[in-house]
């Protein structure tokens, strides 16, 4: 099977009056259709910059500055702006952070998702586009009365169930969520969840799940990728990443998480995480390391797939070549 | 023994008939008793989805609102009638730590403003000096250098550090009392470790009190020794952590806590199916606030369940533990664990 996405080499600058920040340094990934990858980081790890830059998103003063993002054959990165917006939606889909807040409160539930549609494609009647938006609530598990509805009149979780359906209305390959349930309770959070799984089951798209709650990344996703500093750490398995991190930074995430058996024992992360502006030479994780060599210090190292598959970007797994 | 706060039957109900609004009213909290010793500091979740009346707690707790009926007593004494010195006491003496490590810093003062304030209103120190002396103190307490926040402006701290300035603010003032609600819930999962250990730290060294308001019921286990869960303004599960969150009786709790990702591949969420749909449970009668969503629903449920004792540090308000003895609301506070 091909791959539905590839990443490659994917780079974002954004110039500051400080100085140049690498908000995402050479990302490269691979997504099937129906995988579930989750990209996990602090907050400024760019996370949000790599879902923006894929989606083509990325303002002023921040730049892409190289790589590719193919969808489906397409390189993203080589169409025109008026091709970009045809294929926002139709093939990469975005629901970005807080999205269920960015309804138009003046306009109905059912209103918003056929204007979406009628951006992409003018020639779909007004009937069609509603029996398209009645099957897209009805993927999120919500209502048709929902459709001559106003936000004000939805729950939390049902405006970003909302939001998911609009994001999927024209079945996208991709469907990036940046933290879609971060201001959600758990049981509406899994009622979220359960949602984005199923439809992803209808529609066949990979999802890219963005977030730092390691609890829902364990019970979603098939694969998570670790950043920091806008660099991929490590991309494993969920089951390898849970149960056997390579990257000391992966390593010290995992065992900073509360579980039923620890219980009492907080082991943060010692240090903070550096800023984009002023990055450590070598691998930008080394004054935080526990392992840290001397390499370390003055080398950048490679993201390298290891002999069991798994992409690990750290000396420690250094083969000898 | 001396009570440091006691719930009297506090009940809180925001009237609607607003100008646009249909009318009818919400019962943010019903009925609630609580109390909380002044020789034994313990840290209490409280916790909940939202809309289930934990904000609405730290407000009335805080008295920046006032109860519709019942009483808050602060080492005896009604709150909303403290007056002069006794009110500046309580005060000082009840902090709070909010949600939004962003929002309560003044963004054109450098952060040492947060903690000038208290020590000018309440006359902590005599001089400068002094005053420094005390701010090196607290900020050393939580874990922070001094030397590299003073002076510095909010936007140049990363939110782990603000969250812990505030926590640096309410020690400061030697407080008995810490509402900490959702304290960790902005800051990134890395740095919560470090924020819940500070506010450990402050219970077992410094003697003090916390009620930890929250959603996320993976912290408040590794941080609580006791919980109240609540829906819809009343109780329905209390009892001693351990037993709560390992062996949840209740059916909000059992499915609260079905819901919980835990950051654990061999633990998978739940199978309990969730009931309803949240435009459904619109009304409630006066009974069970669970009944719409409870897949054991029964007729008797229709009216209010009173607690039942499920075992020795745990009670639990719903008709299925029936057999259990019977306690009034106004003892719940004994059977939990300090």
């Amino acid at each position: 099977m091909e791959p539905v996405l590839r990443i490659i080499n994917l780079q974002v600058t954004y110039y500051t009056d400080a100085g140049r920040a690498r908000a995402l340094d050479g990302a490269s990934l691979e997504l099937m259709p129906g995988e579930k990858l989750g990209l996990v980081g602090e907050s400024g790890s760019g996370k949000s910059t790599m879902a923006l830059a894929m989606m083509r998103m990325i303002k002023p003063p921040g730049r892409i500055e190289g790589g590719q993002v193919i969808v489906g054959g397409t390189d993203l990165m080589t169409l025109s702006e008026e091709e970009m917006l045809k294929a926002r939606l139709s093939k990469i889909a975005y629901i970005p952070q807080g999205a269920m807040n960015s309804l138009n409160p003046v306009m109905r539930i059912g209103a918003q998702m056929t204007d979406a549609i009628y951006a992409h494609d003018k020639s779909i009647s007004k009937s069609e586009m509603t029996e398209m938006s009645m099957q897209a609530l009805e993927s999120v598990d919500l209502k048709h009365s929902v459709f001559k509805m106003y936000p004000h009149e939805l729950s939390g979780g049902m405006k970003q169930r909302v939001c998911i359906a609009i994001g999927i209305l024209l079945r996208p390959q991709v469907v990036i969520a940046d933290e879609p349930t971060s201001a959600l309770d758990v049981v509406t959070q899994r009622q979220v969840m359960e949602t984005i799984d199923r439809v992803q089951d209808q529609i066949g798209a990979a999802v890219i799940l963005i977030g730092h709650d390691m609890g829902l990344m364990a019970q979603f996703v098939d694969k998570v990728a670790v950043m920091y500093t806008g660099r991929l750490m490590e991309l494993s398995s969920v089951r390898e990443m849970f149960t056997d991190p390579r990257h000391p930074y992966a390593q010290a995430l995992i065992s900073s998480l509360p579980n039923l058996e620890n219980k009492g024992v907080f082991q943060g992360i010692p240090g903070l995480a550096p800023a984009l502006l002023r990055l450590p030479s070598g691998c930008t994780f080394h004054p935080r390391c526990t392992h840290v060599m001397e390499v370390c210090k003055t080398a950048r190292p490679e993201f390298v797939t290891l002999s069991d598959g798994r992409h690990v970007a750290c000396h420690l797994y250094a083969e000898p070549t | 023994m001396p009570k440091l706060l006691e719930f009297k039957n506090v009940t809180k109900i925001y009237s609607g008939g607003g100008f646009l609004s249909k009318g009818g009213s919400t019962t943010a909290l019903s009925n609630l008793s609580l109390t909380l010793n002044e020789d034994e500091p313990t840290i209490m979740t409280v916790a909940g989805e939202s809309g289930s009346g934990k904000t609405t707690l730290a407000m009335l707790l805080l008295g920046f609102i006032s109860p519709t009926s019942g009483q808050i007593l602060y080492r005896g004494q009604d709150i909303s009638a403290l007056k002069g010195e006794d009110r500046i006491t309580f005060r000082r003496e009840v902090q709070a730590v909010f949600q939004d490590p962003f929002a309560v810093f003044n963004p054109f003062y450098p952060v040492d403003h947060l903690l000038t304030v208290p020590i000018k209103r309440f006359k902590l120190a005599k001089s400068k000096n002094e005053a420094r002396d005390r701010m090196v103190e607290a900020l050393t307490a939580v874990g922070l250098h001094p030397q590299d926040i003073l002076g510095r402006f909010p936007h140049q701290l990363s939110g782990g550090q603000r969250q812990r300035i505030n926590v640096a603010r309410a020690l400061l003032l030697q407080p008995k009392l810490l509402v900490a609600d959702e304290p960790v819930s902005m800051v990134d999962a890395s740095l919560r470790a470090n924020i819940l250990e500070t506010l450990r730290t402050l219970q077992t060294n410094y003697g003090v009190s916390i009620i930890y308001i929250t959603h996320d019921l993976t912290t408040a286990y590794h941080i609580a020794r006791s919980i109240i869960v609540l829906y819809r303004g009343a109780v329905m599960e209390a009892g001693d952590v351990d037993t709560v969150i390992k062996a949840p009786q209740h059916p909000y709790t059992r499915l609260l806590i079905d819901s919980i990702p835990w950051p654990d591949i061999n633990r998978r969420w739940g199978e309990t199916e969730i009931k309803a749909r949240e435009s459904d449970q619109s009304d409630v009668g006066p009974g069970c606030r669970f009944y719409a969503r409870c897949p054991f629903a029964m007729d008797k449920c229709k009216n209010p369940p009173p607690l039942f004792r499920a075992s020795e540090h745990q009670a639990v308000s719903c008709y299925l533990f029936e057999e259990h003895p019977q306690i009034v609301p106004e003892k719940l506070s004994d059977l939990l664990p300090v």
